[in-house]
Parts: C-alpha cells; sequence; structure tokens
C-alpha cells in the first residue's frame, strides 16, 4: 500500500483551521488510533476516507473531545486537547454524528430550539437550506424520514456559528435524491465553514470534497488532493478497497 | 358507597406522597442515570427540618403559620443538599455506577447515623393544625383533611414540573438529556449545570415529601427515609424512569392497590399486594408503563 502522500507535508493550506498530531485513542484494550495525524484546510471539505472499522468516526469523536485521546489537537492554533467538549463545540466545532441522532421525542422546532436559542425553525438559514423542515416544526422529530431527520441533525449545527463543521456519513441510509441533496447542502455549507467530512458515498466525494486523508487499521496511509485519488481507480481500489466507476453506477 | 370513596381518596392520597418522594428520584435517573440511594435522606433531612422549624418558631405564629413556613424550609433544605450532594459527591462519579450506588447508600446510612447521633432514634411528634388532623365529609365517607392537603402538594409539583420540562429551555435541555445525554454535551450546552438543578428539584420534592410523610405519620423518625423510599423505587420502576406522566400514573396505582388490599384482604397484605403489582407491570410490559430508559 502506498504511503508515499501519508509522509508528506500535513497540509496544502499555510494556516490550517484543524491539525491533528499523533492522535492515539485506545478503549479498553484496543488501540484504535495509532497516531494519526492531518490537517483540515480552512476552506473546503476534507474526506475523511477508509473501510469500515479503520476508525473514521473515531477521529471525530477524538476531536471533539467525546473519545478519549492522547495527542495534539489544535483549532486554528488553540490546543483543545484539554477542552471540554461543550467548550469544543461553543468555540465553533459543529458536528453532525452517524445516524444523525435527533432527539426522537422532541419535535422539529425543539430541536432547533435546544441550539439555536429563540430562532429555531425562523432562522433564515433553516429557511434557506430546509424549506421543508420549517413546515414540519410541530412534528416530533422521530417521526420523520432519515433524510428528514438527516435535515434535522444539519440545520441544529448550522444555527451556529462554525469555525469547523465535523460531519460523519451524512448520506448513509438514504435515497440517491437525498444523497444528492444532502450533497448540495454540504456543498452550499463548505463555502461558509471548512468541513472535516466522514463519507462512504464516493460519487458524493468526488463532488464536494477537495483534499482527502485516507485512514487504515487506525493510521493515515494517504492525504492529498481529492482529485488525484479520484483520478486514479488503480490508488482508490487499493486504499478503499472500491472501483470508482462501480460506485458512480451505484 | 361511602367505604369505596374512603378507600381511593386515602389511596390516592398515599400516593401523593409517593409520587412527591418519586418524581425527583425519576428525574435524576432519567437524565443523569443515577440511581439516588441517598434520596430517602434527603426526605429525613427535609423532614427534621420542618420539624426544627416548627418546634423553633413561637406558638404565637399559630400551627398552620409555623407549618407552612416549616413545608417552606423543608423544601429549600431538600433544594441545597440535593445540589450540594451533585457538586461534591456525584460529579466525580458520572459514569461510575457502582461507586455511584455505593457512595449514595453510604450517605443514606451515615445520615440516619448522624439524626439518630443528634436528636435519637425515637419518633418525635409533629403538630397539625386542627383543621388539618380532622376529617372532610365527602359523599358520604369521612376523609381526613390531610390527604388532600398530599394530593393538592403532588398535584403542584406535578404541574410546575410539566411546565418546566415543557415551557422553559431548561426543560428543553432536561427532555433532550433524558433522550441523549452524550448529543446534548454535543451541542455545546453544558449538561453538568442541568444535571446541579435537576438534583436540587430532585431533593426539593424529596424535602417536601419527607415533612407531608411527617404529617401522614403524625411524627417525624430517622428511619421514614428509608421505607419511603422503597416505594418510590417501585413507583418509579413501574412509572418509567425518567417519565413524569408515568411516575404520576404509577404512584396513585400503588397507593390505591395498597389501601384496597389493606381494606379488603388484611391489614399488611397491601405492602405485598405492591411488590405483585411491579412484578405484575415488569411481566407484561419490562420497559415499564411509559417504557423510558427500556
Amino acid at each position: 500500500m502506498s504511503t508515499m502522500a501519508a509522509t508528506g507535508p500535513l497540509t496544502t493550506s499555510p494556516t490550517p483551521i484543524l491539525r491533528v498530531e499523533d492522535l492515539h485513542v485506545r478503549y479498553g484494550g484496543s488501540h484504535i488510533l495509532q497516531g494519526v495525524s492531518f490537517d483540515v484546510p480552512a476552506t473546503g471539505v476534507t474526506a475523511l476516507l477508509g473501510r469500515n472499522g479503520v476508525g473514521k468516526t473515531t477521529t471525530l469523536k477524538a476531536v471533539l473531545g467525546l473519545a478519549p485521546r492522547t495527542g495534539g489537537v489544535l483549532l486554528d492554533g488553540s490546543d483543545i486537547t484539554r477542552w471540554s467538549v461543550t467548550r469544543t463545540v461553543r468555540e465553533g466545532v459543529g458536528y453532525v454524528p452517524e445516524d444523525r441522532e435527533v432527539f426522537g421525542g422532541l419535535t422539529v422546532e425543539e430541536n432547533l430550539r435546544l441550539v439555536g436559542g429563540d430562532v429555531g425553525a425562523d432562522a433564515a438559514i433553516v429557511g434557506e437550506l430546509f424549506p421543508d423542515l420549517v413546515n414540519r416544526r410541530e412534528q416530533r422529530a422521530g417521526t420523520l424520514s432519515g433524510g428528514q431527520q438527516q435535515m434535522v441533525a444539519l440545520a441544529r449545527v448550522l444555527l451556529r456559528p462554525n469555525r469547523l463543521l465535523l460531519v460523519d456519513e451524512p448520506t448513509k441510509g438514504l435515497a440517491p435524491k437525498l444523497v444528492t441533496e444532502v450533497a448540495d447542502v454540504l456543498g452550499r455549507v463548505a463555502q461558509t465553514a471548512p468541513i472535516l467530512l466522514v463519507e462512504q458515498n464516493l460519487p458524493v466525494v468526488r463532488r464536494i470534497a477537495d483534499t482527502v486523508v485516507v485512514l487504515d487499521a487506525g493510521q493515515v496511509v494517504y492525504r492529498g488532493a481529492a482529485d488525484d485519488l479520484m483520478s486514479d481507480p488503480d490508488l482508490t481500489r487499493e486504499l478503499l478497497g472500491v472501483s470508482m466507476r462501480r460506485e458512480a453506477r451505484q | 358507597m361511602s367505604d369505596i370513596v374512603l378507600l381511593v381518596v386515602t389511596g390516592v392520597g398515599l400516593g401523593a406522597l409517593y409520587f412527591l418522594a418519586a418524581s425527583g428520584l425519576s428525574l435524576i435517573y432519567g437524565l443523569m442515570g443515577v440511581l439516588n440511594f441517598a434520596h430517602g435522606a434527603f426526605m429525613v433531612a427535609g423532614a427534621y427540618a420542618g420539624w426544627l422549624t416548627m418546634t423553633g418558631l413561637p406558638d404565637t405564629l399559630g400551627v398552620t403559620v409555623r407549618l407552612a413556613l416549616a413545608i417552606a424550609v423543608s423544601v429549600a433544605v431538600g433544594a441545597l443538599i440535593g445540589l450540594v450532594v451533585e457538586v461534591v459527591l456525584i460529579r466525580p462519579l458520572y459514569r461510575h455506577h457502582i461507586q455511584q450506588v455505593l457512595v449514595t447508600v453510604g450517605l443514606s446510612l451515615a445520615a440516619v447515623a448522624a439524626i439518630q447521633g443528634i436528636w435519637g432514634s425515637d419518633a418525635h411528634p409533629l403538630e397539625k393544625p386542627r383543621w388539618l388532623a380532622s376529617t372532610t365529609r365527602v359523599a358520604g365517607a369521612q376523609i381526613p383533611t390531610d390527604r388532600f392537603l398530599f394530593i393538592a402538594a403532588a398535584l403542584l409539583v406535578f404541574g410546575a414540573l410539566l411546565a418546566l420540562l415543557h415551557f422553559t429551555r431548561l426543560g428543553l435541555v432536561i427532555r433532550a438529556g433524558v433522550e441523549n445525554r452524550t448529543m446534548v454535551e454535543a451541542l455545546g450546552i453544558n449538561v453538568h449545570r442541568t444535571f446541579s438543578v435537576v438534583f436540587a428539584i430532585g431533593g426539593a420534592a424529596a424535602g417536601l415529601a419527607g415533612l407531608l410523610g411527617g404529617v401522614y405519620a403524625n411524627s417525624v423518625s430517622p428511619l421514614q427515609g428509608g421505607s419511603m423510599l422503597i416505594y418510590a423505587f417501585i413507583v418509579v420502576v413501574i412509572g418509567g424512569m425518567g417519565s413524569l406522566t408515568g411516575t404520576a400514573v404509577a404512584a396513585a396505582a400503588v397507593g390505591l392497590v395498597q389501601q384496597l388490599a389493606n381494606y379488603y384482604a388484611a391489614s399488611g397484605v397491601g405492602d405485598l399486594s405492591v411488590v405483585l403489582l411491579l412484578a405484575v407491570v415488569l411481566l407484561i410490559r419490562p420497559a415499564s408503563l411509559q417504557g423510558a430508559h427500556s
């Protein structure tokens, strides 16, 4: 497996919004992340890729502080490894978890008011990006479709000013039309806040990602421009075990 | 007919006491996952704070005024103790469930021992206003008036807690936290501050339950919290941990079953029937009435 790009410069951006240095995560007897290092540029979408179980979700959780971590995590130059999850989020790191994790017993409006103070579903950004949610403000989030729940999960982090968004598999389990909608939203959001995106859907990565970081067995094995990886079928197959042509047909 | 009315109202009155004891316990477990075995100590502290207030105030104030002030002091002392216990003992032990159980059990034992050491093991009579010690005629039944006080207090607390949960931001955070505490934190909300407030609310309700339990028994004693706590746990298990409405329904059901069984079977069968009710509910609906934290 090629590790050439992984041993090169951490980033092409002179001032990364996020720098991860020698990050380790251990759960019980398992060493999940084994010295992960990469940068997230201050603009655009950085996709965190890799096969199932290599530590992508754990990396996002470790950045936020939801996983026990050692090593360095710098947000805009500030060391955040001792910060609480709450402080990290309040300092501008938004998190959209895998499987949405909306509060099913709360209405759409209540889900949004949790983070948005008194703006909720009436916030301009909600109306602009998720007009369907405005009409469903009184509906319990647990009764929404998967795509609608994903919109709630995205909308509630966008109600805060973000310096960085951590988004974990936002298209997982969604119908193709909804995948396109979510990708469109992420592309628009990335114009105002950089995104560190965990995504298995390679056409989505090809469409919106600028840079990629590939993990394998808890280590970074590739980092570079998204186009470079996506335009190289052999490298894609080698690193991710999939063919871009097959992905594109799906 | 009058027997039925008497049994139903006194049963619901008893259930009202159980609700006051259980509501804080349910909220604390629902939000924080803390099985607070020290909740009985909160009740005893509230009861003794009320009793000391009643006996410490001058007789010229009248029993009703002194009881009203005692209730306020019991609520305040319960809230303060709940807050201090959360900050000092529980906060360092979140996610360490065994240690939480050990600490709260230890605290309950130490609190009872301390009260016995200071005020003795015997029960202390609690003065009641004459109107509260009398009976009220309803549909031919002579019902102890204090039962209406218990029901009114429980309805007031139930309504206040529902309003808190559904019309305030704190309530919104509590309801979200009961569903998924980690996600609440991941949205940048300081859930620990909410924990402290919920513990204080639970302590306040326990303090009120303690003093009203004293009114029910006409005395306060160091061991009254332990017996109330057992029924409170049964109520929250039947009603669903974290569900206030489930707790209210379960409390009324437990009070009624206990009262009816004591009357129609034999004295003492009521306690057994409550345990049977718990077993039946868990067999039919293992996730309890409301299914929270199933």
